[in-house]
């Protein structure tokens, strides 16, 4: 940090960077809401990483979770509910060179914006996805959401939820061309850190699930999940997110699982006893359309249009 | 046509005409529309006014002779410039009789067309299909119908185990003989059609071709020449209007076309995905209408202003995002190639009937850029005008064509691209911070954008109402402030405008005013009124949304003004329908409102493009009722 590196040589920065130059507006979200600890992970992250501000891009749709772009200090896109995904990958699509992070919800991600959600995991680009998932409706007031738990009461379901939730990590996992799951939870802040480092550093679509409370339309629901530790199931490997010891002792639960394992990652998701946090699947190595669709980005005018003049040709008589 | 030809040298010499309909029916799959196309190319190089028009069935691949399967193609020829597809038809080749009564059930033969029909169904095994083919031909003599009944197929297997294939080169070169095309002309345009197939299909196609060309002179007495159109020359392409979108695009410069495949638009990026390489540009094929145009607003967003090409049902998933869009003030070329509808309707015909929803569509007022072309030629030129207009204007800009504009195909000078019709780099220059994301200018509404990468541009760019630095509004003058700046652009622009001009005389009886597809055809109708004697005009207007200016003090010089449309509008006869219930045609609402000028207006919904003589019809009609009000 400041420059002194671990070889205690100092290197001076150009530009260096403080939390302050990636803080936006203050942050409106209620006292107590597990977004205002993932806002503080992604503003340390950046700093750490010192990426730069102008060529940062938080991408939002709609709902409590993406409020987070008007409190950043880089480029935003507030934009419509559940269109995240196709926005990020279309600025993504002609300027690769743009650190790209999407934070979306529960609703916004699992319910309107399912196709995107499917189909970004499929196309593979290189940006951030935070999930951030509370299983209620916050905005619009305590509606379900496809996460909320059966018998969870909401003003939809005024006498529980009458379906079960849908399984996001196992949908996910279940997608062709998926490179990087992970779940956190949002009261373990070290781990909320580390998980999104290396998602961010993963080159391709760093998904992460970071199931959150809402202290205001589902509290009982973030209480339950509190109250039980052992509930939690701590994923441990070498190549998967570095665990602090506090981590560990905070989740007694522990299970060594190599991300690099697609059927074993399924097969911990599919267990709705447990919530696992960690790496459950990376594969560093998946195809990033982005290397596709960016072909020709550097083009000069002359050759832009000695190619059009080829394409003319086709149709002259 | 039709006259009966004296006889010399064994064939008859051609005689001079200015021009011709010609249309070839077939089943789908026997290739009737390429065999017209290349005729087409062959007479538009050989200087004539050409536009060709597929006929498309409903179905991939619908049973074989089925009227309803019909397929095939329309090529009209002149001496002239030529707009729009004609009324009816002058000759007619069919490769069975079935398809043929779809074609006069549309209206496109007349008494004394010549119908080339295939023969081979008088003496097929099944008994069913030879009485349907005797009763057909009767029926079609009794209709008026000149059939000449040849074995087509009989002496295309002479040159090919495999005639259903074959037999488009064959016709194609009867048709050459009949029109007297050139023959080394004809030889290198099929050489081209081929020329990925490689020799041996090029050889067995010009094979077939001479073989038509022969048993053309040998058994067909009618022989023609449509001389070149005056001042011919210049370098020319042929193209459809959707492969002109996609040329536009190129040479807007623009880098991204997303899209989600919808007929009657996805022959634009059909096309553009064979050959958008080569201008370092990509056509993303996205999940759904609603991503493709998230996708498109991302690039653009970052500084590369990109396109998504839809029809009706898009636009109407594309609405909110239109609108964000417009409320974020982000460049965007939105091509709508209209079709029939509401719903679903009719996905392969032409309607134009999505004007209303491109102006009004969004919830909320959300102004943009609404333009329409009228030629194909304009669906080249439009796209680049229109990413020039989505950048200066930071706006969406809706480009409307249709399905007629989308599969007619004609031949137009080739344009001469030029660096300054490419976008420019994007700018990465430092920003200044004092300067705000929206930095509205008080008179015109317009500023510029900071775009990611320009540092101290940082800014967020959010559907909710916003103030100029972008914040979320919550005060009560931001969200009336914004609406005032991002309307004020369209007056803007509305300024830079010239008034549109009037085809005819600048006064008169009747103006008729179009807007699209229809150019061609109401001013062909119009030309064919004014030789009457009728003191009738028209106006087309290219620029929907700001309006063009000048058109109240237009109208008023002439005693009455209508509409000729391709969409719904009552019928001012029909049951119920009275001053005040009667809902018009979506151009004349819009003059109505602009001019408060009781403007008319005649619109019909059958599916096809509008007609020169329909439209004359209707002229004299709306005359008669003017001379009767004296």
């Amino acid at each position: 940090m400041f420059g002194l590196k671990a070889d205690w040589s100092h290197e001076v920065f150009e530009r260096y960077f403080t939390i302050g130059d990636y803080a936006g507006g203050e942050a409106r979200w209620c006292p107590g809401c597990g977004d205002h600890g993932i806002l503080a992970a992604v503003h340390k992250l950046l700093r750490d990483e010192q990426a730069i501000p102008e060529l940062t891009v938080a991408v939002s749709g709609i709902g409590c979770s993406s409020r987070l772009p008007h409190y950043m200090g880089t480029f935003g896109f507030h934009g419509l509910h559940g269109r995240a995904l196709p926005v990020a990958c279309g600025i993504k699509s002609r300027r690769p060179e743009l650190d790209v992070w999407v934070a979306t919800g529960d609703g916004d991600c699992f319910s309107i914006g399912t196709a995107h959600w499917i189909h970004a995991i499929r196309y593979n680009m290189d940006m951030t996805v935070l999930v951030f998932d509370n299983s209620i409706y916050g905005l619009t007031k305590a509606q379900s959401s496809p996460t909320s738990p059966l018998g969870m009461k909401t003003n939809t379901h005024p006498f529980g939820a009458i379906l079960g939730p849908l399984n996001p990590l196992t949908v996910t996992l279940g997608i062709s061309n998926v490179s990087f799951v992970a779940q956190v939870v949002d009261w373990s802040p070290p781990l909320v850190y580390e998980t999104l480092k290396a998602a961010h550093r993963h080159r391709g679509l760093g998904f992460v699930r970071i199931i959150q409370r809402c202290p205001v339309f589902a509290d009982a629901h973030g209480k339950e999940m509190l109250a039980d530790p052992t509930r939690v199931l701590l994923l441990n490997h070498e190549h998967g997110i570095p665990i602090d010891k506090s981590v560990a002792r905070q989740f007694p639960n522990h299970r060594e699982h190599d991300p690099a394992d697609l059927a074993g990652a399924r097969d911990i998701a599919q267990d709705q006893s447990r919530i696992p946090v960690g790496l459950l699947y990376h594969n560093p190595d998946a195809p990033c359309y982005e290397d596709l669709s960016s072909r020709g980005g550097d083009m000069t005018p002359a050759r832009k249009l000695a190619g059009l003049d080829s394409a003319l040709d086709d149709f002259t008589i | 046509m039709g006259d009966k030809m004296q006889e010399s040298k064994g064939y008859p010499p051609a005689r001079t005409i200015n021009e011709c309909i010609v249309e070839i029916v077939s089943d789908s799959g026997e290739g009737a529309q390429k065999a017209g196309e290349t005729f087409g190319a062959i007479s538009a190089r050989m200087g004539n006014g050409v536009w060709t028009v597929q006929i498309i069935p409903a179905e991939i691949q619908p049973p074989a002779r089925s009227p309803a399967g019909a397929s095939g193609i329309r090529i009209r020829l002149a001496s002239k410039y030529v707009t729009n597809m004609g009324d009816e038809a002058d000759l007619a080749v069919a490769f069975n009789e079935q398809v043929l009564y779809w074609r006069i059930a549309n209206g496109a033969y007349k008494q004394g067309t010549v119908v080339l029909l295939e023969d081979k169904w008088r003496d097929d095994p099944v008994e069913e299909i030879r009485a349907q083919y005797a009763k057909a031909v009767a029926e079609f003599r009794a209709h008026g119908l000149i059939v000449h009944e040849l074995p087509i197929e009989r002496a295309c297997l002479e040159i090919t185990s495999n005639p259903q294939r074959g037999k488009n080169m064959f016709v194609l070169g009867m048709l050459c003989q009949i029109f007297s095309r050139d023959l080394d002309t004809a030889r290198a345009q099929i050489t081209k059609t081929f020329r990925r197939k490689g020799d041996k299909v090029i050889d067995l196609n010009r094979r077939l071709f001479d073989a038509g060309y022969g048993f053309a002179r040998e058994r067909i007495d009618i022989c023609y020449a449509i001389p070149p159109q005056p001042g011919h020359g210049g370098r020319y392409i042929v193209t459809d209007g959707n492969q002109a979108i996609g040329l536009g695009v190129m040479a807007a410069g623009m880098e991204l076309v997303s899209m989600y495949p919808i007929t009657p638009a996805t022959s634009a990026s059909h096309y553009l995905a064979e050959v958008y390489h080569k201008v370092g540009g990509f056509v993303h094929q996205a999940e759904d209408e609603i991503a493709a145009i998230g996708f498109a607003l991302g690039a653009s967003y970052a500084g590369k202003t990109a396109c998504t090409i839809t029809s009706g049902p898009g636009l109407a998933l594309k609405t909110e995002f239109l609108a964000l869009a417009v409320m974020a003030e982000i460049p965007l070329v939105l091509v709508v190639v209209q079709r029939g509808g509401p719903s679903t309707g009719l996905p392969t015909k032409v309607e134009q009937g999505d004007l209303l929803a491109s102006l009004y569509g969004e919830p909320g007022d959300a102004p943009k850029v609404v333009i329409a072309a009228a030629t194909i030629e304009e669906c080249l030129h439009f796209v680049i005008m229109a990413r020039r207009l989505a950048e200066t204007f930071r706006t969406p800009v809706v480009l409307l064509t249709d399905a007629n504009l989308a599969t007619g195909v004609q031949p137009y000078p080739r344009p001469e691209p030029c660096v300054e019709w490419l976008a420019p780099p994007i700018d990465q220059s430092e920003w200044d911070e004092s300067v705000p994301p929206y930095a509205w200018d008080d008179v015109t509404g317009l500023s510029s954008r900071p775009i990611p990468g320009m540092r101290g541009g940082e800014y967020v760019l959010t559907g909710l109402a916003h103030t100029k630095q972008s914040k979320v509004a919550y005060d009560s003058d931001s969200n009336q402030r914004g609406c005032e700046m991002r309307s004020r652009k369209l007056a803007a622009l509305a300024g830079t405008l010239k008034p549109p001009i009037v085809h005819g005389d600048a006064e008169g009886d009747l103006l008729v005013v179009g807007w699209g597809s229809t150019l061609g055809a109401i001013e062909e109708a119009i030309d064919r009124a004014r030789a009457d004697g009728h003191k009738v005009s028209s106006l087309h207007l290219r620029f929907l949304s700001p309006m063009e200016p000048g058109l109240k003090e237009i109208f008023l010089r002439f005693r009455k003004v209508m509409t000729v449309e391709i969409n719904y509008s009552d019928d001012p006869q029909a049951p119920l329908i009275t001053r005040e219930t009667r809902r018009y045609a979506q151009l004349a609402w819009l003059l109505r409102a602009q001019t408060l000028i009781d403007v008319d207006c005649w619109s019909a919904v059958y599916g096809h493009p509008l007609q020169p003589g329909m439209i004359y019809r209707v002229l004299l009609k709306h005359l008669a009722a003017l001379e009767g009000n004296n």
